[in-house]
């Protein structure tokens, strides 16, 4: 469990972007982050990869409190984060060769972190994220679809029990978008992960979120939560009840730029 | 065999065989310039073909072997130490705030023009003309790496570190494969004016290496054939630093080439 308590991020000489954040993430949860550009979500990403410290208040994860980056949460982002000068495989198995670099230390890499198994590992991934014959390439040879699937592929081979995502899909079209909406709570029920997706696009939050948090223009102390648990199903898409959150979470976006 | 090593293969050997029709071309343009002009200051590539080889007995090569050796020492040299300080700068927003004016003052200036000066201060031997070539390259591979090492994108970086990278790990796994890629494209972009810059450095102080052959035979014997033995000799090693950094890069950096 993944417990915020009385959190408060400010940049240097900025007003605070979290005063007072508290929020539960329980085990095995699909959450989405929801809100405009400015409003501290990327932030709380951050926060919560331990990225970013907070000025005061805890992140405590498991009963432990966070101190920074913890070897078992996994971060995709919007652009990828890919080696450009490392094939596509190169660019999957590069977690695991930093875990061999610095072996099961419990700082970096899991105490208990199995290093000697990294080729089946990877070859598994390669093949769920169907980017087999794509591995000899080379970033810049893939299309943005594919480099996300690069990019889940070496998250997921690590193990997380946490997967972060910061508008993983955004700058992706729509029907690549799709497929990997569906990819992405497919690998969450396999792998049981527990996963917080950041977005600026309320569909986005409809489809993949099963609790979705809103948050308004900074300081954010209380945001908005909103319960959807028929999330996480392809067919979603196309029942009622996805288009009623869409349109309260609209309602809540709107209404929050007016009071701005 | 995949398709793309098919095509990459099938680039290299149009590539080289378009490169020996160039240079068959040039010989042809030289023999032809050579009967118009029908001079002894221009002979013409057979003639000087047959000398080189003559000459490569009796003393070019060795000349040739010390012009290549202080090229090489001065490529060790910078690369050595401008590397790990273009890392450094590169890395840390503060240092290079404090570096990059002096650097921006001192890279644009034409090292060639301080050959008399370090030449005064060293003397004679290898070290002066070592030491200018180094200079050449020491700040365009510290600019180059430098500059790379910036340009890393924030998120690639926050991307890795959320692998578990700590310092050493992006050291290791990102900030050296960057620096690699813009030491060769620094060395590829300046070992042409390194050779040319080892000519006029071993115009003086010195009896052995290219450049000294070169004037020897044309200024002093009055040998042209020599001469222009030792200018061939010369484009060698021009072209074999060029090609052997290009094919590193290819081997080192193949991301690159790849469409």
């Amino acid at each position: 469990m993944i417990v915020l308590d009385n959190v408060t991020f400010a940049y240097p000489e900025h007003d605070p972007v979290f005063n007072d954040l508290c929020w539960e993430i329980e085990i095995g949860d699909a959450w989405a982050v929801l809100g405009p550009s400015g409003c501290g979500k990327t932030t709380l990403l951050y926060l919560l990869a331990g990225l970013r410290q907070p000025n005061s208040g805890e992140i405590l994860i498991n009963g432990s409190p966070l101190a920074g980056p913890r070897p078992r949460t996994g971060l995709i982002l919007q652009d990828y984060g890919l080696l450009p000068w490392a094939t596509a495989r190169k660019n999957v198995i590069l977690g695991l060769e930093i875990r061999r670099f610095y072996g099961p230390d419990g700082k970096h890499v899991p105490i208990d972190e199995d290093v000697s198994d990294f080729a089946r590992r990877v070859d598994y991934w390669i093949k769920r994220l169907n980017l087999v014959e794509h591995a000899a390439k080379y970033p810049g040879q893939l299309s943005g679809g594919q480099r996300q699937r690069v990019a889940i592929a070496r998250t997921l081979a690590l193990n997380p029990d946490l997967l972060l995502m910061d508008e993983p899909f955004s700058s992706l079209d729509a029907p690549t978008r799709e497929r990997l909406q569906n990819l992405t709570f497919e690998l969450r029920a396999e792998e049981e992960l527990t996963s917080v997706i950041v977005t600026h696009a309320i569909e986005e939050a409809a489809i993949l979120g099963q609790r979705i948090m809103v948050l308004g223009e900074p300081p954010n102390r209380l945001p908005i939560i909103i319960d959807n648990s028929g999330a996480g199903d392809p067919e979603f898409r196309h029942q009622p009840a996805y288009y009623n959150v869409c349109r309260r979470l609209r309602d809540y976006m709107e209404s929050d730029r007016e009071t701005a | 065999m995949s398709a793309v090593a098919c095509v990459i293969i099938w680039k290299v050997i149009v590539r080289r065989r378009d490169i020996l029709l160039a240079l068959l071309a040039l010989i042809v343009l030289w023999q032809i310039i050579s009967w118009l002009v029908n001079e002894p200051i221009l002979p013409g590539p057979v003639v000087v073909g047959r000398v080189f080889v003559e000459e490569l007995g009796d003393g070019l090569a060795g000349h040739f072997l010390v012009s290549l050796w202080r090229v090489l020492a001065s490529i060790i040299l910078a690369v050595m130490l401008a590397a790990p300080a273009g890392i450094a700068l590169g890395q840390s927003a503060k240092l290079n705030r404090m570096f990059s004016p002096v650097i921006y003052m001192l890279y644009p200036i034409p090292k060639v023009v301080l050959v008399p000066i370090v030449l005064l201060l060293f003397g004679i031997g290898d070290f002066p003309k070592i030491f200018i070539i180094f200079m050449i390259l020491f700040f365009q591979i510290l600019v180059l790496v430098r500059d790379s090492a910036a340009g890393i994108e924030p998120k690639t970086l926050l991307s890795v570190r959320s692998l578990g990278a700590g310092r050493r790990a992006l050291f290791r796994y990102v900030y050296l494969p960057a620096s690699l890629s813009a030491i060769l494209t620094a060395l590829r972009q300046s070992v042409g004016t390194a050779v040319a810059v080892l000519y006029i450095a071993e115009l003086f102080a010195t009896d052995r290496g290219l450049g000294y052959y070169i004037s020897l035979n044309g200024s002093t014997l009055f040998n042209y054939p020599a001469m222009y033995a030792g200018v061939v000799a010369m484009s060698i090693l021009g072209l074999g630093l060029y090609f052997s950094v290009d094919r590193l890069e290819r081997q080192i950096c193949p991301w690159r080439f790849a469409k």
